[in-house]
């Protein structure tokens, strides 16, 4: 940590990181959206330029861990987020290897977050996103997310824990980044090939969203930008609630205002926004569940301390403990497509509603087995 | 003097217990923190209640925050 006599113009840089200010957030929150459009235009689905529980499940799927053929691409976004955040730690000496703070109950949280997240198809991310296109039907989906927060910070108030972690080898924080860095190799050896859906042990869909996506180095670049910006600004779409309700605190609240009005802004100057709750891209109408989904996905973001995205970035600065959760949402993600509890745009999967319920109850009792206080 | 330990948990834990010892006592306190993220978020939230915060460097990467009226 830095000592508050140092005085050299670097070390001032480094010591009042612009990013963790208002301005600072405010500015990150703007570069984000600007981001999410332009990937947006460039190729990936519409409302959804950046999506953690989405592009973890397109990632899930390029792996093969499902087999849904519309939902198979090696989003770089998400390798970015991992190595850019790595990168930004790095040079800014934070990198710090962590772990072991319930770490089991951390992948079982991410499990459930992919689960709920893909019942109403959308991250916080892309929650705001889709309202930002004027999807309607992300309105329910806010709603259950303040909710499940809302609960969330419920359990914080009565004493919950994960408890503390420990310092880690470097090398077991080094792993979960090194994996991602594994699969950006994997993606430039083995690139998609026009017309095939598959190309060496990767899948690449050849219809519907996962076939859709802006050019591997603007994917990449914009990912390994946001990555590092995220890092360094702590951006979190679920603690923007949270300490809004818990503390009513706004800093993290303005960086998501921010990604709002400029993600709209762009829209509106692109004739992209169509107010509705019918046709809108990659959803479904289903009101009920878009809330439940999301407060089932809101409360696990809550209960395992950040959002898809801030999970990302903080693995890639060497929390083991976020790494285990992201790697929980691919296999959510996973299981979300293997067990029919993904919705599409023609509504509601087969067993959403049942994954929706349990992974609720399940995060209910993760909750009450973690509280101090009676 | 009172002394709050945060080392090893993230946020929003050491807001909290912050804002824990606050609501026991007005006394000033301590608080122990061993990243910049915490550094950061209890520096901001004792800034608002309004304490000066001196941060102390110890070892092994942990810093005290001295919060005085």
């Amino acid at each position: 940590m830095k000592d508050v006599s140092l005085t050299s113009l670097g070390e001032i840089f480094v010591k009042k990181n612009f990013f963790a200010t208002t301005a600072g957030i405010l500015v990150v929150g703007a570069i984000i959206g600007l981001c999410a459009i332009l990937l947006q235009k460039f190729g990936n689905p519409a409302n959804m330029g950046i999506c953690v529980a989405c592009f973890e499940r397109d990632i899930a799927g390029a792996l093969g861990f499902h087999r849904a053929a519309v939902v198979q691409y090696l989003r770089p976004e998400i390798l970015g987020f991992v190595l850019g955040s790595l990168l930004a730690s790095i040079v800014f000496r934070e990198f710090k290897p962590r772990g072991g703070s319930a770490p089991m109950v951390r992948f079982v949280l991410g499990i459930i977050a992919a689960i709920g997240a893909l019942v109403f198809l959308g991250c916080p991310w892309r929650t705001i996103l889709r309202l930002a296109g004027g999807d309607g039907n992300a309105l329910f989906g806010f709603a259950g997310l303040a909710v499940g927060v809302f609960i969330g910070t419920l359990f914080l108030k009565r004493g919950y824990s994960l408890g503390r972690s420990e310092t880690q080898s470097t090398f077991s924080a080094s792993l979960f980044p090194l994996l991602i860095f594994a699969l950006l190799l994997l993606f430039l050896v083995f690139p998609q090939i026009p017309g095939q859906t598959q190309s060496g042990p990767l899948f690449y869909s050849a219809k519907g969203p996962g076939s859709m996506h802006a050019p591997f180095w603007l994917s990449l670049g914009i990912g390994l930008l946001v990555g590092a910006l995220a890092q360094r600004s702590r951006f979190c779409t679920m603690g923007a609630l949270r300490d809004l309700f818990l503390f009513r605190y706004m800093h993290l609240f303005l960086g998501i205002a921010s990604l709002f009005v400029v993600a709209f802004g762009l829209n509106l100057a692109l004739g992209n926004v169509h107010f509705g709750f019918a046709g809108q891209p990659v959803a479904h109408t289903d009101s009920l569940w878009n809330f439940c989904g999301m407060v089932t996905a809101g409360l696990a973001f809550a209960l395992a301390g950040g959002c898809p995205g801030r999970q990302l970035f903080m693995a890639g600065e060497g929390d083991t403990d976020a790494a285990l959760f992201a790697i929980g949402m691919l296999v959510g993600a996973a299981i979300a497509h293997n067990f029919g509890t993904a919705s599409s745009g023609a509504g509601i999967g087969p067993h959403g509603i049942h994954a929706t319920v349990i992974g609720f109850i399940v995060c209910l009792a993760i909750g009450f087995a973690h509280c101090k206080r009676a | 003097m009172r002394e709050i330990d945060t080392r090893g948990l993230s946020c929003p834990e050491p807001v909290l217990k912050f804002h824990q010892a606050l609501a026991e006592s007005p006394e000033p306190f301590d608080v122990l923190v061993d990243n910049e993220v915490s550094r950061e978020n209890v520096t901001r939230a004792a800034q608002k209640k309004g304490f000066a915060v001196t941060v102390k460097n110890e070892a092994n990467g942990v810093s005290r925050l001295e919060l005085r009226k």
